[in-house]
């Protein structure tokens, strides 16, 4: 064993070695799954809800991507983007589900990269601009335990395919939503600064919550996870005053187009590039 | 502002591979505390997939041999063989020799 090559000992055998950083040991989420759409099951609507799930993930991915170079801590900068990863991860699989049930047939680029902000499903939480590390997380706490409670119910859902990718996303979302529960907790208990941004994060994120619920009632689990959290970390519950309108309907703030003009602009440049 | 500046210890840290027995030490990173330094070793060293433990300890609390005790510390050991199990039988059940 070389010293300079310890950190390669831990990777798995590979029979592609020029390849190992890419990872090692993974596991296909789908493998064995069958692809048929189960009878009973109506395509159309699985693929409305592939997309929107999908959208969310995407939407939230672009918007952690965004701290890269702007984190306050390398170690955060890798945590964030590292779990925008996951997200996109999640959102490729959607995607390809929505493709192949919705009859046309496109591939997860096209969901991606060739709809307009009009045809995005994406809760409008998941768009809100970056603002602050105490909103980033925050925002990710709210969105993160939320989903969690979504595809746990998920995991239950007559097509396999989609319940297989819920079963991979909920060890995913546990990890975000601890991550971002300690931050909340080391923010809102630090200094008077960062609990006052932390108090003005929750206050933006409230208005949302409406529609996260409307989208997937799970309401108790999710705000029994807020109150653990703030009361730990010594702030109030946020006030609940839900907004009107939801992203899942086409409706978006502004701050929607602009994200993905950025997220959609080399692939519409290059249309069928690959790389 | 860098860590140093606001007082993030160091930390290292061990990472036990899926085959591996033990934990071997892949790096260093800058935390608050222990728990962070566990959800920064996850997402720095384990983010492929490599790891299925994780140590992590402040470098301070790490004692070191220097460089001026290399050879008094090691040198002495070259030269008797005999500390080598090398000359027994090894039976082929017994794993990890």
């Amino acid at each position: 064993m070389s010293d300079d090559h310890v950190y390669m000992t831990l990777a798995e055998g590979h029979e592609d070695d020029s390849r190992w950083a890419f990872g090692t040991g993974f596991e296909d989420p789908l493998h064995g799954v069958d692809t048929a759409v189960p009878e009973g099951v109506d395509a159309a609507a699985l693929a409305a809800d592939c997309v929107a799930l999908a959208d969310d993930a995407l939407v939230l991915a672009q918007r952690l991507a965004e701290w890269i170079t702007r984190a306050p801590e390398l170690e955060e900068e890798v945590a964030l983007a590292n779990i925008g990863l996951d997200l996109l991860g999640q959102a490729r699989l959607l995607y390809s589900r929505a493709g192949q049930t919705d009859g046309t047939g496109r591939d997860e680029d096209a969901y991606a990269y060739f709809r307009d902000p009009a045809d995005f499903r994406n809760v409008r939480l998941a768009e809100l601009p970056r603002e602050d590390f105490a909103f980033a997380v925050t925002r990710l706490l709210v969105l993160s335990a939320w989903r969690l409670e979504h595809f746990r119910r998920l995991t239950a859902h007559p097509d396999p395919v989609l319940a297989a990718v819920a079963a991979k996303g909920v060890k995913e979302l546990t990890y975000h939503r601890q991550y971002a529960a300690e931050w909340v907790v080391r923010l809102g208990d630090g200094t008077p600064e960062s609990h006052r941004r932390t108090r003005t994060a929750l206050d933006r994120v409230a208005p949302y919550l409406g529609e996260l619920f409307t989208a997937c009632d799970v309401r108790e689990e999710v705000v029994a996870v807020l109150r653990q959290v703030t009361e730990a970390a010594g702030l109030p519950m946020p006030a609940y005053r839900p907004l009107p309108g939801s992203g899942r309907d086409g409706e978006h703030t502004e701050h929607l187009a602009p994200l993905l003009a950025e997220l959609q602009s080399v692939a519409r440049a290059h249309p069928e590039a690959t790389w | 502002m860098t860590a140093e500046e606001h007082g993030w210890p160091l930390y290292e840290v061990f990472v036990r591979g899926k085959r591996g027995l033990n934990h071997v030490h892949v790096g260093s990173l800058h935390a608050a505390d222990d728990t962070m330094a566990l959800t920064h070793a996850r997402d720095l060293y384990t983010r492929r997939n490599e790891g299925v433990s994780i140590w992590v300890v402040r470098s301070e609390y790490i004692a070191a041999s220097t460089r001026d005790e290399k050879d008094p510390f090691f040198a002495p050991s070259a030269d008797k063989v005999y500390r080598h199990p090398t000359f027994y039988d090894i039976p082929g059940d017994v794993p990890h020799i």
